[in-house]
């Protein structure tokens, strides 16, 4: 067992680990796609991949909310940080994410003024510090980050500030797997689901994969221990013939979510009719836009935000990976034109992006210290 | 921005109710804690982080696993940036 063993319980994870190796059917090859880009991440780091039996394919998803930003909406964030007298504000991961003409941080170095946040309550501070300029929050993220996104807006709401918007691009995570059940050249067996988004979001938005499609869902933590034994109860089920929701992750997650955390969204964002995530196309009803009553802070109604299209090089294939068909390694561009050093897609620059974490890890083969 | 960030309530401020003041391996500051305005909090609960909201409340068990597990990935020193980077609630939150 390779990385495990700083974990608290090696035992328990050699343990799951053989339970697994003894379960899996040795004709069977299973296809288990953990959606979230946390727990690829997590495979990857602790060499989750070594402890599998072979026929246990782990197929990354596209719970990363850098990785699915498509680029024209980077290069919309941008053309925001170009306007006078403005303040654009985003998260770190953002920064070094390509646009068509350079990265946040290039735009930095040639003048724009970029800020980097931990929190979208510091973009609101930095608003109320900086009166005479306007304060724009490049919000992104699934149900984990949206619901804090709101509660600022709110906050903005009643604090009466006028210099502050936000340039929503935060996606739902459960139409983005719809979009990978319903896309033809996709056959994956169960999902490990998102543990964190869950937490907001409850278990009950997943049912509709184990009703209509057929498939398992079980809903995992990000220790080794939480992905093996979601992995098993996967396999368990395809053996049983079920499909079900589980709730691995019983210890954070409950079964019906955060409630206030569904009210603060419900009431400054709306569904957008469609949305684009890069490598699925548009999806229906797949991402939040602010609610009417927020036009005055909704970077989209105050600016002129061009909506640029721009397809990706074509001979890169984040859109493959992104969809679980394409392992990281087999994009053309990987490890030689698209490092980490010069990212040609968001999936080499996002802590959770599987061909960041596969290049790190497995690539180069970076030592783990415990 | 991923992060989920466990740390320890210390104190609350009458006069900023949806602010607690928490402990994350020794650095302390400010979180927003509306987001569990359904789960009334008490100084020395333990709650998991996320860009500067308090997402979910847990167990001291479950903080220190959540501690293990970003030591284990490399992400302890993140996390303590992170925290340190919140700047919204300073020194009492401007009005
Ligand atoms: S290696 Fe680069 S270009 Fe290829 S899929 Fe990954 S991020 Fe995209």
């Amino acid at each position: 067992m390779k990385y495990v063993d700083e974990f608290r319980d090696p035992q328990l994870i050699g343990g799951v680990a053989r339970e697994i190796a003894r379960s899996v059917d040795p004709h069977r090859h299973y296809r288990i796609m953990e959606v979230c880009g946390g727990h690829t991440r997590a495979i990857y780091r602790h060499g989750l991949r070594d402890v599998l039996p072979e026929n246990i394919e782990l197929v990354h998803g596209p719970g990363c909310p850098v990785c699915v930003l498509p680029t024209g909406r980077v290069d919309d964030g941008l053309a925001i940080a170009q306007r006078d007298d403005t303040i654009l504000t985003c998260f770190g991961d953002m920064l070094r994410v390509p646009g068509t003409h350079g990265t946040p941080l290039e735009l930095k170095a040639r003048g724009a003024d970029i800020r980097m946040v931990y929190s979208p309550l510091d973009a609101l501070r930095i608003a109320q510090d900086n009166p005479a300029k306007h304060v724009c929050f490049f919000a992104i993220g699934f149900e984990t980050t949206a619901p804090s996104t709101a509660l600022t807006l709110l906050r903005a709401r009643t604090l009466g500030v006028r210099n502050f918007s936000v340039f929503c691009n935060h996606v739902t995570i459960v139409p983005g797997m719809r979009a990978i059940l319903d896309s033809p050249d996709m056959r994956i067996d169960g999902f490990v689901g998102p543990g964190h988004v869950a937490t907001v979001i409850g278990c009950r938005p997943f049912e509709f994969v184990a009703r209509d499609y057929g498939k398992p869902v079980v809903v995992a933590g990000f220790e080794p221990l939480d992905i093996l034994e979601a992995i098993l109860l996967i396999v368990r089920q395809l053996h049983a013939g079920e499909a079900r929701v589980e709730n691995q992750y019983r210890r954070i997650v409950l079964w019906e979510g955060n409630l206030a955390a569904l009210r603060a969204m419900a009431s400054a964002f709306e569904l957008r009719p469609f949305f684009e995530w890069r490598g699925l196309g548009f999806i229906s009803q797949s991402a939040l836009k602010l609610a009417p009553a927020f036009a005055d802070f909704d970077a989209e109604v105050r600016f002129r935000v061009p909506g640029v299209r721009v397809t990706d090089p074509k001979a890169a294939q984040c859109g493959e990976v992104l969809k679980g068909v394409l392992q990281p390694a087999h994009c053309k561009l990987f490890g030689t034109q698209c490092n980490p050093e010069h990212p040609v897609g968001a999936l080499m620059v996002s802590s959770e992006g599987a061909c960041a974490a596969y290049y790190r890890y497995v690539h180069r083969g970076e030592p783990v210290t415990a | 921005m991923c992060l989920a960030i466990p740390g320890q309530i210390v104190a609350f401020d009458d006069a900023q109710p949806l602010l607690a003041r928490v402990d994350v391996g020794g650095v302390r500051r400010n979180v927003n804690v509306g987001l569990l305005a359904d789960d009334p909090l008490i100084a020395g609960d333990w709650i998991l982080i996320h860009v500067g909201f308090a997402l979910s409340k847990i167990s001291a068990e479950q903080a220190h696993d959540q501690l293990r597990m970003l030591q284990a990935m490399g992400e302890d020193a993140l996390a303590i940036e992170e925290i340190r980077g919140y700047t919204f609630a300073d020194g009492g939150e401007r009005r």
